[in-house]
């Protein structure tokens, strides 16, 4: 029964006057809904000459056959270079320079295909391990034509150059050589591309693989590269917001690139990227590529520490006066180099920083340095503040961490249950359905066919007002005014209140000081902590859990980089050197032996230690330590 | 309307083919080894973000339908259908039976919805899968006779009924019998409806012949449907007792006999007392011997002991020669006043007053000490109270007197109820209360020497 081919007929049912019509086996049309047979067969009816039915049902047979086969030849990693492509375009649509496109990310893809040996190189893969003929004027080579944008520019490799590679002269050599595909359409094994069922066996040590997330890899990659202001949070954001193709990116495929098979392996996708994942393909594949030096973050760009900071401080809702601290404690831990900052895949340990938790860690750090985030110290200054705001209505507002609190949880309640409602509403599945085999064809057409008839139905009962569209893509979730008292802006707010000044320099009210994590994991487990909610303060966690929601992060994710900032900040304290305070306040003041001095540990709290492993201890416990704040000094340079 | 027949072809080309984790031969099975094989290919995570959202999407749903937002429900129904397309076989096989629960229920209650969509509906589950087909065919049925619309309940019906696919499996045959079993109803309400017909027309009239006729027919082709499932053990109040009705006004008595024997005394049924009301009450009808009335009683006395029945079986004992039964009619009334529901019927307490003398008068003093050795702890409290003894005398002073007489014969002149009741002073009751005065101080079983 192929309802597609009986489209055509158009006929009303002599029995029930419904239009819709299904074949039968022999080619006869018959009614839906009411199994009605008529006589008209399909054949008839498309030429009229044929009067056998039986030579019909041969004919229809053979013509159905080939139909699953019909497209164009196409290789898998030319399914990748599409998406790249949709996804690339996406960017430039959300205000990328088209640099991004046509240069770096195409330059960043020739080199991978060369790399993984699929093109640009003297022996392909597919050569060396099949000795099938070589058609090299086949007429449906049409996969480089194919995409004439993307390979516009390719007189321009200027960036291939610097890569220190020998390039092949690329428009003499073939990049695919053509195998003809001979895997019966009846085997349970097959698939839409060439290369498909060999493409999803392939398993070759050093080379890494092309999947979907890699895609997004990529891009972020280029996005680096250009210095855009796009993170990978953002990214991944935009990807889950649907604004960046991904999940069902095939969809979009050119109606001739049949995908079926072991193509669904390859390019279904029922998962939203994740950030760790994502990250650490991004390194792998610079890796692989084994691209040079990436241009150098300094102050002025938009994934330097401060410029980042400012955004968050913004996007969260803190003051702005905030920023003074976040950039002392960016320039005191060093994450502000460049040479910290930039990424350089050929360095010993390719690392790159991860902007934006980074930054997020850095207000963590100073939330904790002003309010000590302890369930205590917190809300009596939060105290405090009210009641001068009370008393001084005219003047700045001192902040109040109570009120802040009280609005962005609020906030921060109404967007995570908007955005569970609509993960739960997201539709995974593509107009298109991707089936197996020829077997499960007809099924899987079905039960597609019968899904959207069901959501016609439902969607009826929905309200007319169809629910908000696409949000439009914005790097701001949240959005602070003064007038709304439910979304009062502190951004203005001053922090007199927690500040006191000292001479000629400012320093905090507040002299306590504790970490979160105390002990770092030196095991093979690869993380350097946990983060066991419990062991910590509500408002810490609070924090956590805002900025983790907000970069689509897990806590533990961003207690660990809150650790990480954390350990250099405070050197001393974990190197443990018991040395002279003379010396170590030549090299560095902030770091002061006071600090090691005045240590005082919470007996407490370290009864609760989390044993991680059996040599070390993951540092869950809150070790109260006494900054030396004489020593913490920094200008606020617009007082 | 076709039908995925994917539950019995079971393509081996499905995404299923490691979900049999069996070494051939060995018949063994390792369930855990699938998600172990799924977390590794996930690279280590445990669920896909399709199953999170969906189960999401799910008790999202669950919750709309119980704060009875049937618009949210229907909202997130529409994304929740997609499971039907889940990759999992698993999960897309158990899916239509939660879709036709869910989505039944929205259509049920949304105001947008009307017969039309519920029928739409119901048709598109129906043939999602043959599994579910008789199980919705039979709901919908329901759900038209809910609305009355008892033709259409009737051509679902049949259409359900005739349905075969391949083998079936015995939960269906229960189902097939089942949807005949409430087609076999539909035609007992028409012919009930025709049998009012009948009863208002004059025998000689010409149109009582054909109308008769067609009553025939009809009870023929209901007792076929009605009869295969009363076979089968279960509980079938309204399908038996349709059915006895019609053959018995067709003068089959021994058909209906067999039925209503069968359906109270096979141990495969399940304990149900309406199955030995059913058949007392055939029985009596047939004027049965009052010892088999008593054997059927009996099996109810003991199933519902509170039973309203139970005074008509007690005397049925009572008027019985044999000695035991006069001692189980003591009992009865005993166990029918053990019962809160039951300490305001007069009539359990007229007996019981009345039969306690006849006993005590029998030299049965025995019986009468071993019904209430059991009872003397508690029933004082809860039936002799001198809070009840205020209020029966309010509301029911007849009730009252009968209840001091067995009071003062169980527990005494001491009993606190029969000493207030005893102390009123009333013109219609006098003469009773000082009747009571003395039955007490003859037949009272405490300290009957004194």
């Amino acid at each position: 029964m192929d309802l597609d081919e009986a489209k055509e007929f158009k006929e009303r049912c002599t029995q029930c006057a419904a239009v819709s019509w299904g074949l039968t086996d022999e080619g006869k049309y018959y009614c839906t809904s009411c199994h009605n047979v008529t006589e008209r067969s399909k054949e008839v009816v498309n030429t009229g000459a044929i009067p056998n039915t039986k030579i019909q049902a041969i004919n229809r047979g053979l013509k159905r056959k080939r139909k699953l086969e019909k497209g164009w030849d196409w290789y898998v990693c030319e399914g990748f270079q599409h998406i790249l492509y949709q996804q690339a375009e996406a960017l430039k649509t959300l205000g990328v320079g088209p640099e991004l496109k046509n240069e770096v990310l195409h330059n960043f893809w020739k080199r991978y295909l060369q790399k993984s040996k699929q093109a640009y190189c003297k022996n392909p893969v597919y050569t060396s391990k099949r000795k099938a003929p070589v058609l090299e004027d086949n007429p449906s080579h049409s996969d480089w034509d194919s995409e004439p944008e993307l390979l516009s520019d390719f007189s321009c490799p200027s960036f291939v150059e610097s890569g220190a590679e020998s390039q092949p002269d690329v428009h003499t050599q073939k990049p695919f050589p053509i195998i003809k595909a001979s895997q019966s359409e009846t085997a349970s094994i097959c698939s839409g591309s060439v290369d498909g069922v060999e493409y999803s066996l392939r398993k070759e040590k050093g080379i890494v693989k092309m999947t979907v997330p890699r895609t997004l890899a990529f891009c972020c990659l280029a996005l680096l590269w250009q210095r855009e202001t796009i993170t990978l949070s953002d990214l991944l954001r935009f990807v889950e917001e649907d604004h960046i193709p991904y999940i069902n990116a095939f969809q979009h495929f050119p109606e001739e690139m049949k995908l079926y098979g072991r193509d669904k392996g390859i390019f279904a996708i029922e998962s939203w990227p994740n950030y760790e994942d994502i990250y650490k393909k991004m390194i792998e594949i610079a890796t692989f590529l084994d691209l040079p030096r990436f241009p150098d973050i300094t102050e002025d760009c938009y994934l330097h520490p401060n410029m980042l900071c400012l955004k968050y401080l913004m996007e969260v809702n803190l003051p702005d006066e905030m920023h003074n601290l976040t950039c002392q404690v960016v320039k005191m831990t060093g994450i502000g180099e460049v040479d910290f900052l930039t990424f350089d895949p050929i360095a010993k340990m390719a690392k790159t920083a991860k902007y934006d938790v980074q930054a997020v860690a850095v207000i963590v750090v100073v939330l904790k340095l002003l309010f000590l985030l302890d369930d205590n110290l917190e809300w009596s200054l939060s105290n405090i503040a009210e009641k001068y705001n009370e008393k001084n209505k005219e003047d700045k507002p001192w902040f109040d961490f109570r009120k802040w609190y009280q609005v962005m949880k609020k906030s921060l309640d109404e967007k995570k249950q908007k955005w569970e409602e609509t993960r739960a509403k997201y539709l995974w599945k593509s107009e298109k359905p991707l089936y197996h085999s020829s077997i499960d064809k007809s099924v899987v057409c079905k039960r597609r066919e019968m899904v959207v008839n069901l959501q016609k139905q439902f969607s009826t009962l929905v309200d007319s007002t169809p629910t908000i569209g696409k949000k439009s893509p914005s790097s701001f979730q949240f959005n602070w005014t003064e007038e709304d008292p439910d979304r009062t802006c502190f951004h203005g707010h001053s922090l007199q209140g927690v500040l006191t000044k000292k001479g000629q320099s400012l320093t905090t009210k507040n002299s306590l000081y504790w970490l979160s994590t105390q002990k770092f994991c030196r095991s093979y487990c690869k993380h350097v902590t946990t983060y066991e909610e419990s062991n910590f303060s509500l408002s810490y966690q609070f924090i956590i859990n805002l900025f983790s929601f907000l970069l689509r992060i897990k806590t533990s994710f961003l207690h660990e980089e809150v650790s990480l900032i954390e350990k250099r900040l405070f050197k001393t304290k974990y190197s443990k050197t018991k040395k002279k305070s003379s010396r170590s306040r030549k090299c560095d003041p902030w770091i002061s032996n006071d600090v090691t001095r005045t240590l005082v540990r919470n007996t407490k709290s370290q009864a609760l230690l989390p044993t991680c492993h059996f040599r070390t201890r993951c540092g869950a416990q809150k070790a109260v330590i006494q900054k030396a704040l004489q020593e913490f000094r920094y200008s606020l340079k617009c007082e | 309307m076709s039908d995925f027949s994917e539950e019995l072809i079971k393509s081996t080309t499905e995404d299923d083919q490691g979900e049999r984790c069996e070494l051939s031969g060995t018949g063994m099975h390792f369930p855990w080894l699938q998600k172990h094989i799924e977390t590794v290919a996930t690279g280590g995570k445990k669920e896909k973000d399709f199953a999170q959202t969906t189960s999401a999407c799910l008790s999202f749903i669950q919750e709309a339908l119980l704060k009875h937002q049937w618009q949210q429900a229907a909202e997130y129904m529409h994304s929740y259908l997609q499971v039907l397309e889940d990759s999992d076989s698993c999960k897309r096989q158990a899916a239509p039976e939660i879709i036709w629960k869910l989505g039944s229920e929205i259509l049920y209650y949304h105001p947008k919805s009307n017969v039309e969509a519920f029928n739409a509906f119901a048709d598109r589950m129906k043939n999602i899968g043959v599994m579910n087909y008789l199980k919705i065919s039979l709901q919908h049925a329901l759900y038209l006779l809910h609305h009355g619309m008892l033709e259409d309940a009737n051509r679902n019906l049949s259409q359900a009924e005739t349905w075969r696919y391949g083998e079936k499996s015995s939960s269906q045959e229960v189902l097939i019998n089942l949807i005949q079993a409430y087609k076999g109803l539909l035609q007992y309400y028409a012919w009930s409806k025709k049998k009012m017909e009948l009863s208002q027309l004059d025998k000689d009239d010409y149109a009582y012949n054909t109308a008769s006729q067609n009553m025939l027919d009809h009870s023929w082709k209901t007792s076929v449907n009605l009869g295969a499932l009363i076979q089968i053990p279960g509980v079938w109040d309204p399908f038996v007792k349709s059915y006895v009705e019609m053959l018995e006004f067709y003068g089959d008595q021994d058909g209906a006999r067999e039925v209503l024997t069968n359906y109270a005394y096979d141990e495969k049924f399940p304990s149900n007392p309406n199955a030995h009301i059913y058949l007392y009450n055939f029985l009596k009808r047939e004027k049965a011997p009052r010892e088999k009335l008593i054997s059927v009683l009996k099996i109810l006395y003991q199933i519902v002991p509170s039973h309203k029945l139970m005074l008509e079986f007690h005397r049925l004992l009572r008027k019985s020669e044999k000695e035991e039964h006069h001692k189980l009619g003591l009992e009865v009334l005993f166990a029918v006043l053990d019962f809160a529901g039951c300490t305001k019927n007069i009539t359990a307490w007229k007996y019981l007053a009345k039969y306690l003398r006849q006993t005590l008068m029998g030299s049965h003093l025995a019986w009468v000490q071993e019904e209430w050795s059991s009872r003397k702890n508690w029933w004082p409290g809860f039936h002799f109270s001198y809070f009840w003894a205020k209020s029966d005398w309010k509301e029911d002073k007849a009730l009252a007197c009968e209840k001091a007489l067995v009071a003062g014969v169980l527990s005494g002149k001491g009993c606190r109820y029969f000493r207030y009741i005893s102390k009123q002073d009333h013109q219609v009751f006098r003469k009773k209360i000082k009747r009571m005065k003395k039955l007490v101080k003859k037949y009272s079983i405490i300290n009957p020497g004194l």
